[in-house]
C-alpha cells in the first residue's frame, strides 16, 4: 500500500506553504552564549508560529568533537536504527553515539527516537570515491534521507547542530535542554504551516553539512528552483522553501565558490533597471550571475537567515514582502522578524535598522575567535 | 462543363439591396471571385475559385458581403466525412500530392487549452506589474556550468555569445520568397523597435535588410539559400534549420513563379528557377555531422554569433535534444507539428510529428536528468497563440516562443490557408507586386508591436498573479500548472499535477 494511505501525509508528500517567525543572535568575538536567550526571543513572537514546528541552531557547540562531522539523527523506530548504524559504520568511522538529552515536557509529545553520532569519514573510502569529505558526508545524507524511510538526518555539520520539533519554539528550546550548550551564533525558528504534517524533520532550521536556514515566506519561484538544484544530486525530499534554499546556498558557496555577497545577488538578484545604474565592473558581475544563474532566483516573500561556521547572513526577497529587523549591542548582532524579539533578547538593543529588499546583511565572528 | 466533382467550399452571400456596384471586390480578389457585368448591372461571383481570405468581405464599403460555408453537402458519414472524400476526387483528378498551408487544422487535443496556472492566495502575495517592477527579460544560449575567476579572485565575467530579449517571444522563421518584401520589413521593424528577434527564414536576407542585423536570425537550411559569409555575420545568431514542425522529413519548394529578380537575387539562383531544399542536409547524416556543421558556423562567424539548431517535435524529441544540446549548440528550437507553412504536403502536415506541449515537457526534462539543461536554452513554437501559451511554454520549461502564424494574422492574414497559390489577397504569402503593396510596412509593424506589448502586458499580469516578478523564476516552474481533463499519461508526460490535486 502507498504510505500515504496508511496515514496522513508527511512532509515530502503535500508541499505545505508556511508563514514563520525567525531570529538570531551572533556574538562578533566569538563569546559562547546558552541558549537560554533565544527562546526568549521566540516567546513575544508566538503568533507567528502555530505550535506545528519549532527550532534552532547553534554554533560553536561541539568545541571538544570540533573535527568531527555532528549527525542528528531522527528514527521511527529501532529496526530502522539498526539498519542505519550498519550502513554508517560502512561509511564512517563513529567516535562517539549517544541520545541527545531532552527533558519530558507536556507541550511536547510522540517524540522520535533522537540520535547524535561525532564521525568522521573513513579515509579509504574517501580516497577510492575521489571526493572531499564534505561532499562524501552530504552524499551520506542524502543517501540516509532519500532510502532510509524512518531515518532523517536532521543535521551534519561540524562543531554546530541543529535541534528541532513539532510544537512551540520556546517549548522545544526547553525540550533539548539548549541552555545547556553554548553557541558563539544561534538561529530560531517557529512555524506556522497551513496544514498538519506532524513530522518531526519538516520543522526547521533546514540543514546541509555546517549551512542552516531559518526562513519566513513562501517562495513562488519554488519549482524552478527545485527542478535546477535537483540536475545537480540534490533531491528535495521534503518540498520545502527552506530545504531548497539551503541546497541553493550549498550549491553557490561550495560548489561554485561564489562568495556570500555574491550568494546574495542572485539569489535576490538587484532588478535590471537597478543594475543598469550600478558602474562598469559592479555591472558586468550582477549581469553575467544574472545570466549564469537565472534558475535560482528566489521570487516570492522571504526573509532568511543562513548560519554557517563563523557567521550568519540575513537576506530579504527583493520587493520586501516579509519583515526583518537588526540590531546591535557591544559585540552582539541580533536578527528577527520583529524589533520586540530582539528586546527580549537584548532590551537595550541599539541602531535598530530593516535592511531593504535584496540587501544582504553579513555578520561574521572576528577571524580565528571560534 | 463535365462533371464538378466538388462543390464549392464556400458560397458567397451578396445582399443586393446594399451592394452598389462599386467593384471593389472585383478589384481585390485575386482569385476573380468577383465581377461585374454590366450588362445587367450586376455584381456575379464565381464561388468556385473562393478560398475565403475575407479580403472582400473586409473591403466592401456596404458591408454588402458574407463568406459562408456552403450547406451543399455530401451525404453524412462519420467514417467518410466530406473532406476524405473530397481529396479522393481531387486526387483521382489530379494525380497529385495534396497540397497545403498553415499548420495542421485537424481536431487533435491542444494541450495548452488542458493546462490552468496558478495564482497567489493568502499565504504569499500577488504583486501589480502596475506597481512594481516586473522581468520579461530573457538571455538565450549556453551557460557556464562553472564560475570562474582570474587571479584576483574577481569573476571571469565572459559568457558564450548569446541572444538578449526583452521579453521571451520572437518572430519564427518564414523565408523571403514563401512571404513577400513587405512583410519581411514589417517583422525587421517590429523586431528591431520591440528588442526581439526575428528569422529570415531559409531565403537569404534582402540585402535592404542588413540594417536590422542585430534583432536577426539568420537560416541556414538544406537548400543553403542565400547565405555566405556577410550574411552569416549579419545577424545576432544563425539558425540551422533540420526541420519544420508542419513538415517533419521533408524539404521545402518554392515554385519557379515566384522566383522574380529580388528573390533570385537574395537566394541566390537563376530567375524563374525553382527553389529546392533538400530533405535532409546532405553534410548532416548524423549527430557528428551536425557537430561540424556547428562549428563551422561558428568559425565561420569567429564564435560570436550563438547557433541554433531547429528541429521538428518527432518522436524521440528528448534524445534528439539531447545529442543537440552536446552538439555545441547553443540554442535548441523545437516546432510542434501545429506549426504553420507556406506549403506542405497535406497528409505530412496533418499526420507526422508530436505536440509542441509534450515535446518541451520530454525535452526539459530529459536534458535535466542528463544535468546538461544549461548547456543549451529551448524556444518552442508550433503553435504558441496567446500570451497564455507562452506563460505555459515558459513554465513547462522554454526559455522563449517562436511565433509565426500569430505575427501573419497581425498582418492580416486570414488564415486561408492557400499560400501555396501565391495569390494572397493581403499580401503576405505573395510575390505579385500588385498584391504585395496592399501591406503597408508602416502598419504592419505597428501592428506586430502592438500585439507583442500586449502580450507582455499580459504576461506580467499572469506572472504577478503568481507572485512572481521574474520570469526566470517562472522557467520551468510546472508547479504553476495543473491539468484539466488529461489522463495519468499525460499528466506524467507533462509532469504536472491534474487540477484539484
Ligand atoms: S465591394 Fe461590396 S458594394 Fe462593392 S461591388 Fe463588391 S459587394 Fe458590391
Ligand atoms: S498568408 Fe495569405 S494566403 Fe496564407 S493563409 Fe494567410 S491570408 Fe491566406
Amino acid at each position: 500500500m502507498n504510505p500515504s494511505e496508511q496515514r496522513a501525509p508527511r512532509e515530502g508528500e503535500v508541499r505545505i506553504p508556511s508563514g514563520c517567525a525567525i531570529a538570531a543572535v551572533i556574538s562578533k568575538s566569538g563569546e559562547r552564549m546558552s541558549g537560554e536567550g533565544i527562546i526568549k526571543a521566540m516567546r513575544p513572537m508566538r503568533e507567528r508560529s502555530n505550535g506545528l514546528g519549532g527550532g534552532f541552531a547553534g554554533y560553536g557547540i561541539y568545541p571538544e568533537y570540533r573535527d568531527f562531522f555532528a549527525l542528528h539523527i531522527f528514527y521511527d523506530s529501532d529496526a530502522v536504527r539498526t539498519e542505519c548504524e550498519t550502513y554508517l559504520r560502512s561509511a564512517l568511522e563513529i567516535v562517539r553515539s549517544e541520545t541527545i538529552p531532552t527533558r519530558k515536557l507536556p507541550a511536547i509529545t510522540d517524540e522520535p527516537l533522537i540520535r547524535r553520532y561525532f564521525v568522521t569519514p573513513l579515509r579509504s573510502v574517501l580516497a577510492s570515491m575521489q571526493v572531499d569529505e564534505n561532499e562524501f558526508v552530504a552524499r551520506v545524507v542524502m543517501r540516509i534521507n532519500t532510502r532510509f524511510d524512518g531515518a532523517y538526518v536532521f543535521s551534519s555539520g561540524k562543531n554546530m547542530g541543529v535541534f528541532k520539533a513539532v510544537g512551540y519554539p520556546e517549548d522545544v528550546g526547553e525540550f533539548y535542554r539548549l541552555e545547556e550548550y553554548g553557541a558563539y551564533s544561534w538561529t530560531a525558528h517557529g512555524r506556522y504551516p497551513t496544514n498538519t504534517p506532524g513530522w518531526w524533520g519538516g520543522a526547521h532550521p533546514f540543514a546541509l553539512l555546517d549551512r542552516t536556514v531559518v526562513h519566513n515566506g513562501e517562495i513562488s519561484s519554488y519549482d524552478a528552483n527545485r527542478r535546477f538544484i535537483e540536475m545537480f544530486g540534490y533531491r528535495c525530499t521534503l518540498q520545502t522553501d527552506t530545504e531548497v534554499i539551503t541546497y541553493i546556498a550549498d550549491y553557490l558557496i561550495r560548489k561554485q565558490g561564489l562568495t556570500l555577497t555574491e550568494t546574495a545577488s542572485v539569489i535576490a538578484a538587484p532588478f535590471w533597471s537597478t543594475i543598469a545604474r550600478k558602474p562598469e565592473s559592479e555591472r558586468r558581475e550582477l549581469e553575467y550571475l544574472r545570466a549564469v544563474f537565472p534558475s535560482l532566483l528566489i521570487t516570492g516573500p522571504f526573509s532568511i537567515i543562513l548560519g554557517f561556521t563563523g557567521g550568519l547572513m540575513a537576506l530579504n526577497d527583493r520587493l520586501k514582502l516579509r519583515s526583518m529587523v537588526t540590531g546591535e549591542k557591544g559585540d552582539r548582532v541580533y536578527i528577527a522578524s520583529e524589533e520586540a524579539a530582539i528586546r527580549a533578547m537584548e532590551p537595550d538593543a541599539e541602531n535598530i535598522y530593516a535592511p531593504t529588499g535584496g540587501e544582504a546583511v553579513i555578520v561574521k565572528v572576528r577571524e580565528g575567535a571560534f | 462543363m463535365g462533371i464538378q466533382w466538388n462543390y464549392p467550399e464556400f458560397e458567397v452571400v451578396r445582399n443586393d439591396s446594399r451592394c452598389i456596384r462599386c467593384q471593389v471586390c472585383a478589384r481585390q480578389c485575386a482569385n476573380e471571385v468577383h465581377r461585374y457585368e454590366a450588362e445587367i448591372d450586376a455584381m456575379i461571383s464565381d464561388e468556385s475559385r473562393c478560398v475565403n481570405c475575407q479580403r472582400c468581405v473586409s473591403l466592401c464599403p456596404t458591408r454588402a458581403l458574407k463568406i459562408v460555408k456552403s450547406d451543399c453537402r455530401l451525404r453524412e458519414n462519420a467514417n467518410w466525412n466530406q473532406d476524405a472524400i473530397r481529396e479522393i476526387y481531387k486526387q483521382a483528378e489530379s494525380g497529385g500530392v495534396l497540397l497545403s498551408s498553415m499548420g495542421n487544422p485537424k481536431p487533435y487535443p491542444v494541450y495548452w487549452d488542458k493546462i490552468l496556472m496558478n495564482a497567489s492566495q493568502v499565504t504569499n502575495p500577488s504583486i501589480d506589474p502596475l506597481r512594481e517592477p516586473m522581468e520579461t527579460r530573457v538571455s538565450l544560449g549556453k551557460k557556464p556550468s562553472k564560475v570562474e575567476r582570474d587571479e584576483n579572485g574577481r569573476l571571469k565575467c565572459e559568457l558564450s555569445p548569446q541572444i538578449q530579449l526583452s521579453m521571451p517571444v520572437m518572430f519564427s522563421a518564414m523565408s523571403y520568397g514563401s512571404i513577400s518584401y513587405n512583410a519581411h520589413l514589417s517583422l525587421a521593424r517590429a523586431a528591431s523597435e520591440l528588442g526581439v528577434c526575428w528569422n529570415t527564414g531559409e531565403g537569404g536576407l534582402h540585402q535592404d535588410f542588413y540594417q536590422y542585423g542585430a534583432h536577426t536570425i539568420v537560416q541556414v537550411a538544406s537548400g543553403r539559400f542565400g547565405v555566405h559569409k556577410q550574411y552569416l555575420e549579419a545577424g545576432a545568431a544563425v539558425e540551422i534549420k533540420m526541420g519544420q514542425g508542419a513538415k517533419p522529413g521533408i524539404g521545402g519548394h518554392l515554385p519557379g513563379a515566384k522566383v522574380g529578380p529580388d528573390v533570385s537575387r537574395t537566394r541566390m539562383i537563376p530567375e524563374g528557377s525553382d527553389a529546392i531544399s533538400p530533405a535532409p542536409h546532405h553534410d548532416i547524416y548524423s549527430i557528428e555531422d551536425l557537430r561540424q556543421l556547428v562549428y563551422s558556423l561558428k568559425e565561420a562567424t569567429a564564435y560570436q554569433k550563438p547557433v541554433i539548431v531547429k528541429v521538428a517535435a518527432v518522436h524521440n524529441i528528448a534524445a534528439i535534444a539531447s545529442g543537440i544540446a552536446r552538439s555545441g549548440a547553443d540554442i535548441i528550437a523545437i516546432d510542434g507539428f501545429r506549426g504553420g507553412t507556406g506549403a506542405a504536403p497535406t497528409r505530412i502536415r496533418d499526420s507526422v510529428g508530436i505536440p509542441i506541449e509534450l515535446a518541451l515537457a520530454a525535452v526539459d526534462r530529459r536534458l535535466r536528468d542528463e544535468g546538461i539543461r544549461n548547456n543549451v536554452s529551448l524556444v518552442v513554437g508550433g503553435s504558441v497563440r496567446s500570451s497564455a501559451d507562452v506563460v505555459k511554454a515558459i513554465a513547462l520549461g522554454a526559455d522563449a516562443c517562436y511565433i509565426a502564424t500569430a505575427a501573419v494574422l497581425a498582418l492580416g492574414c486570414h488564415l486561408c490557408r492557400t499560400c501555396q497559390s501565391g495569390k494572397c489577397n493581403w499580401g503576405i504569402a505573395t510575390q505579385r507586386p500588385d498584391l504585395v503593396k496592399r501591406l503597408n510596412p508602416d502598419i504592419g509593424s505597428q501592428r506586430l508591436i502592438n500585439l507583442m506589448t500586449a502580450w507582455n502586458h499580459e504576461i506580467k499580469e499572469l506572472m504577478g498573479g503568481m507572485g512572481i516578478n521574474s520570469i526566470e523564476a517562472l522557467r520551468g516552474n510546472r508547479l504553476m500548472l495543473r491539468g484539466i481533463g488529461l489522463n495519468e499519461k499525460e499528466l506524467q508526460i507533462l509532469g504536472i499535477s491534474h487540477a484539484g490535486e
